[in-house]
């Protein structure tokens, strides 16, 4: 196994560790979705990964 | 007097919004021209695939310890033009490889434009609809801890089709997270700019380089 890949791998640990207590903060403090609001941000979402598909097509 | 008082903190808070939004999308197109130009310099150095890595380690230590604690004063600044640079630098090894390739240089042009495209699409949607996206808290931050267990797991793996599809997630979920922090600026959740910039900046980095693996993959003469 070479360096890159242990570097790699406690760069993510890091990340999780670091994100954690923020993941557990938002788990508990998020609102809840009103009627419509998951509707409102799939739509965009969707758009992007219709534009990834035409970008991919393009090159 | 009460609905005066009413109308006078609304307009406070328009002003203070409109303020936070200008200073963020300046400080952002700032730290993404330094970025872009760091990473043409990690391009002309031709620096080894190494310093990408310990780019990203540096720049989570400033990320981590540095800049929670300059965010709030005029040191963070510097501390947000360090930060993106290093990471500018360290795209500089993924950059050189593409561009080696058949066709590189339309797929690094196509990347760049195509995350520019998404990021105004995406920040102009949450700005006009002025929408509170704070209900996807809770499934962007699962996601991304997904995201991350998938990304350690194929390490050690190496499973091409899993690295494609950790692509397509990475670019969905920071779409997301565009929509979310764009929303918070708009609806209080965010006051601070500098903290305000790094997020939409690691959102635009991530959909760059997933989208510039993707187009890599299936893209080109290849």
């Amino acid at each position: 196994m070479d360096w890159m890949k242990i570097g790699s791998a406690l760069l993510i640990i890091a990340m999780m560790i670091y994100i954690w207590p923020a993941a557990k903060h938002m788990l508990t403090n998020s609102p809840k979705a009103e009627k419509g609001d998951w509707q409102a941000a799939a739509v965009p979402i969707l758009a992007v990964v219709g534009f990834v598909i035409l970008l991919i097509s393009l090159v | 007097m009460p609905t005066n008082f009413a109308a006078t903190q609304t307009s406070a808070r328009g002003l203070a919004t409109n303020k936070l939004i200008r200073n963020t999308y300046t400080l952002l197109s700032m730290t993404l021209l330094f970025s872009a130009a760091m990473a043409a310099v990690s391009v002309a150095v031709q620096a080894g695939p190494g310093v990408g890595l310990v780019c990203s380690l540096a720049a989570l230590g400033i990320l981590w310890l540095v800049l929670p604690r300059t965010a709030n004063s005029a040191a963070g600044l510097g501390v947000v033009f360090l930060f993106t640079g290093l990471l500018g630098f360290g795209l500089g090894p993924t950059i050189t490889y593409h561009l080696a390739m058949p066709g590189g240089s339309q797929v690094v042009m196509t990347a760049l434009g195509g995350t520019g495209v998404i990021f105004l699409g995406l920040s102009g949607y949450a700005l006009t609809t002025r929408r509170d996206f704070s209900f996807m808290g809770g499934f962007l931050i699962v996601g991304l801890l997904v995201i991350l267990g998938a990304a350690l797991l194929n390490i050690f793996l190496a499973i091409p089709a899993l690295s494609l599809a950790l692509s397509a997630g990475i670019i969905m979920l920071f779409s997301g997270f565009i929509l979310y922090d764009t929303g918070r600026m708009v609806n209080g959740g965010e006051t601070n700019y500098i903290m305000a910039t790094v997020s939409l900046y690691i959102s635009i980095l991530n959909i760059f380089t997933s989208l510039l693996h993707l187009l890599g993959a299936f893209g080109g003469d290849d």
